[in-house]
């Protein structure tokens, strides 16, 4: 009766899946490629600040990181409420900083050490006092590349 | 007669990839880490600290930071969202103002003699700011200098700075530099 419709018993083929695992390799080989594991756990809850003039960090094995914050709930217990500085997985001192530079700083070969670069992941509302202190260290231990982590700011 | 060998069947292949995948999916983070470089002064011992570097007043762009947040900018209350065009004022003076920054002539390459600010920004702040608040004002003064290095980009080449190249950016650095000073700290021994 109508004309588009094709009443021969002919049926389509069903689709080959074959090719399906090749898609999900694909697939597969682009995640494992992109991935970074985290190595370590940040123990201080952040809220990165915003900003709008930023530069992306490129070489990630020269970033060295300092995290400062509040302590996460389950370690409020021991180590209070007041922000604290985490140097690789522990809390740390002031001037545990210097140490840590020098720790860093060994891990490089000698023609990186002068492009590293600190990174702060600062909360936003720790305080400035702090901050100050660790960056007259860092400017002690002679690691004057520095950058403020912050997050690009949304247009409003 | 070698007997065949039945086909391994490969349909549960799809499945044992899509396994792998959305594992790789989850663990993955790609947070490029951004954020505002800046490069800190070379440290120096309080002895030879000299506060004789004699910087005329209306070269100097303060600005404090108190411990409420509030901002004070060359002596009057400021918000953070006027501070990027006050900066910008401060260093361009287009007008040759009698109370912003002089000028001196400077050999530019591309640009000839060019009259180059002396303007230098200082930046301080209490212990009990908020490091929000610290980077909100960086990220300004940051800001209106990459603004004025674009409009004097885009004027002579009609580029942005970004894309001109590094020797077309140094003279443009020249000019604007980007002079950030951060105040010693104050009240405690170092």
């Amino acid at each position: 009766m109508s004309k588009f419709r094709k009443d021969d018993g002919k049926e389509l083929p069903p689709i080959s899946t074959a090719s399906l695992p090749d898609i999900v390799f694909m697939l597969l080989f682009f995640f494992m490629v992109s991935t970074t594991m985290r190595e370590v756990t940040v123990n201080v809850s952040q809220k990165l600040p915003e900003a709008t003039e930023l530069s992306k960090l490129e070489k990630k094995s020269l970033v060295s990181y300092i995290y400062i914050g509040e302590p996460k709930p389950q370690f409020q217990k021991v180590f209070g409420k007041a922000p604290r500085i985490q140097l690789n997985d522990q809390f740390a001192n002031v001037e545990d900083i210097t140490d840590y530079i020098t720790a860093e700083r060994e891990a490089r070969t000698e023609a990186e050490r002068p492009s590293m670069v600190t990174s702060l992941k600062v909360d936003v509302n720790t305080k400035m006092g702090l901050v100050t202190d660790v960056k007259q260290e860092l400017r002690k231990a002679a690691a004057l590349n520095i950058n403020y982590s912050a997050r690009k700011a949304v247009e409003r | 007669m070698a007997r065949n060998t039945p086909e391994v069947p490969a349909t549960s292949l799809a499945d044992i990839a899509f396994m792998l995948l959305i594992f790789f999916l989850v663990t993955t983070t790609m947070d490029v880490d951004s954020g505002l470089r800046r490069k800190l002064p070379q440290w120096v011992d309080k002895e030879q600290l000299d506060d004789n570097a004699e910087i005329k007043e209306r070269n100097v762009f303060v600005v404090l930071v108190n411990r409420n947040n509030d901002l004070l900018v060359d002596g009057d209350y400021e918000r953070v969202e006027n501070l990027r065009d006050r900066a910008k004022e401060f260093m361009a003076n287009p007008y040759n103002d009698e109370n912003l920054p002089e000028k001196e002539p400077k050999d530019v390459p591309y640009f000839g003699q060019y009259m180059v600010t002396k303007g230098v920004i200082s930046l301080r702040n209490d212990n009990d700011t908020q490091y929000g608040t610290y980077l909100a004002v960086q990220n300004e003064l940051v800001a209106a200098i990459n603004e004025l290095r674009d409009e004097l980009a885009i004027d002579k080449w009609g580029k942005a700075y970004l894309d001109l190249d590094v020797d077309q950016q140094n003279a443009v650095k020249t000019i604007y530099p980007q002079k950030i000073s951060e105040a010693e700290p104050k009240g405690k021994n170092f």
